[in-house]
């Protein structure tokens, strides 16, 4: 059963107060979500209030600003700060996305950060990852075959087979569209959520992959893909403007198609 | 060191509300409602077979104003439940998954929905002779 309220050890108490923007007139509060394993106390949400002129655009330089300059407790991912990492995914102002692409001046009012939405936290903003990545590692995420490789060259594919990758391959596994969904909040243990079935989907439709039956077999499953109800967050929400919905959709109809 | 218990990070609590999420969790409240008013079919079909005294007590009942708001919430919950469901056979087809038209199927529904809840409504006032 769905638990829609947070655990008593997870309610959010308020917390402290940083301003280091004293008279300046560009300013903007980011509410931050901390929670600190060593205290053995509550997560709270501290507002750090900041000079925009002394910080970059994006909400990612805004959260360095704050542990360089302001806080150096603060916790969270970062690394390549354009996008195709996927290390900094987290819940900006509602919704989740990659605060190094986020721009600033696109948040209306305070900016509220917390990590991504129903994971074990492990500090401030960095949630754990294990089950999403054993996930990942259960559809076998790598070209299986049955055949050897033809003796002179690779595996080759058409333009078209390779097209077919298009919009899947460009997947980096941030974790947005599955802490996106519903669904996943209440279903993680056992449904795969938007993004491990993307991934799914793009060994299926790979012209390599000879593994296609056993993949649909793994996949026909009332969890594994069937608790998708086409609530179309994790399409909304995806930072690289990939649609995980429609690769699920395929699935579905292939699964359907194999019958007839 | 001792296992610390994680806290659960915000979900529900936080999330912003948006078309995609909201016009799914309407989708299965009107479905719940839709079989609670499948329940007042059946007591509306006793009521006719139990005679006219029994029948006038029920009428009564449904053209005070919470029987009169309550008919309306079920003609809304029939419409909106069929538009949305015309629209989920589509994107069980593999059609209208992209973002652009997933909201402007979405904003069909809740129109076409309204537009339909208002005639039956309105037809329907008119043939009980403006009961309300």
């Amino acid at each position: 059963m769905a638990q829609f309220r947070l655990p008593k050890n997870s309610k959010i108490k308020p917390g402290k107060t940083y301003s280091s923007a004293d008279g300046a007139n560009n300013k903007k509060t980011f509410r931050v979500y901390r929670w600190d394993p060593d205290s053995g106390e509550n997560p709270r949400i501290d507002s750090y209030e900041i000079d925009l002129d002394k910080c970059g655009p994006m909400v990612l330089d805004a959260l360095i600003y704050i542990k360089n300059e302001i806080d150096p407790t603060l916790a969270f991912r970062r690394s390549c700060r354009e996008g195709i990492c996927g290390s900094c995914a987290m819940n900006v102002a509602g919704t989740n996305t990659l605060a190094c692409i986020n721009d600033i001046a696109d948040v209306k009012g305070d900016v509220k950060v917390y990590p991504l939405p129903h994971l074990e936290v492990s500090k401030d903003l960095i949630p754990d990852l294990e089950h999403f990545y054993a996930q990942y590692a259960s559809i076998k995420p790598w070209i299986q075959t049955h055949t050897p490789p033809p003796p002179d060259s690779e595996r080759l594919q058409s333009k078209q087979e390779r097209n077919a990758l298009d919009g899947l391959y460009e997947c980096i596994l941030c974790a947005c569209c599955s802490t996106a969904c519903p669904s996943y909040w209440w279903n993680s243990d056992r449904y795969l959520g938007p993004a491990i079935l993307l991934q799914a989907y793009r060994w299926i439709v790979d012209s390599r992959d000879e593994n296609t039956g056993e993949r649909l077999d793994d996949l026909e499953d009332p969890f594994k893909l069937y608790r998708c109800h086409t609530i179309m967050n994790c399409t909304n929400t995806c930072p690289k403007n990939l649609n995980p919905a429609k690769s699920i959709a395929e699935i579905k109809k292939l699964l359907v198609a194999r019958t007839m | 060191m001792a296992k610390v218990e994680r806290p659960l990070s915000p979900h529900l609590q936080i999330y912003k509300p948006q078309l995609t999420s909201v016009m799914s969790i309407i989708h299965r409240g009107t479905g719940v409602f839709l079989s609670l008013g499948a329940l007042l079919l059946c007591f509306w079909l006793l009521a006719v077979a139990a005679g006219p005294t029994i029948y006038a007590e029920m009428f009564k009942h449904l053209t005070a104003w919470y029987g009169i708001l309550l008919l309306i919430l079920f003609v809304f919950s029939l419409f909106y439940h069929l538009c949305n469901g015309i629209r989920h056979l589509f994107w069980d087809a593999g059609l209208g998954l992209e973002l652009k038209a997933t909201y402007q199927s979405g904003y069909l529904v809740v129109m076409a929905s309204l537009l339909m809840t208002f005639i039956t409504c309105w037809l329907g006032m008119c043939s009980v002779g403006g009961a309300a």
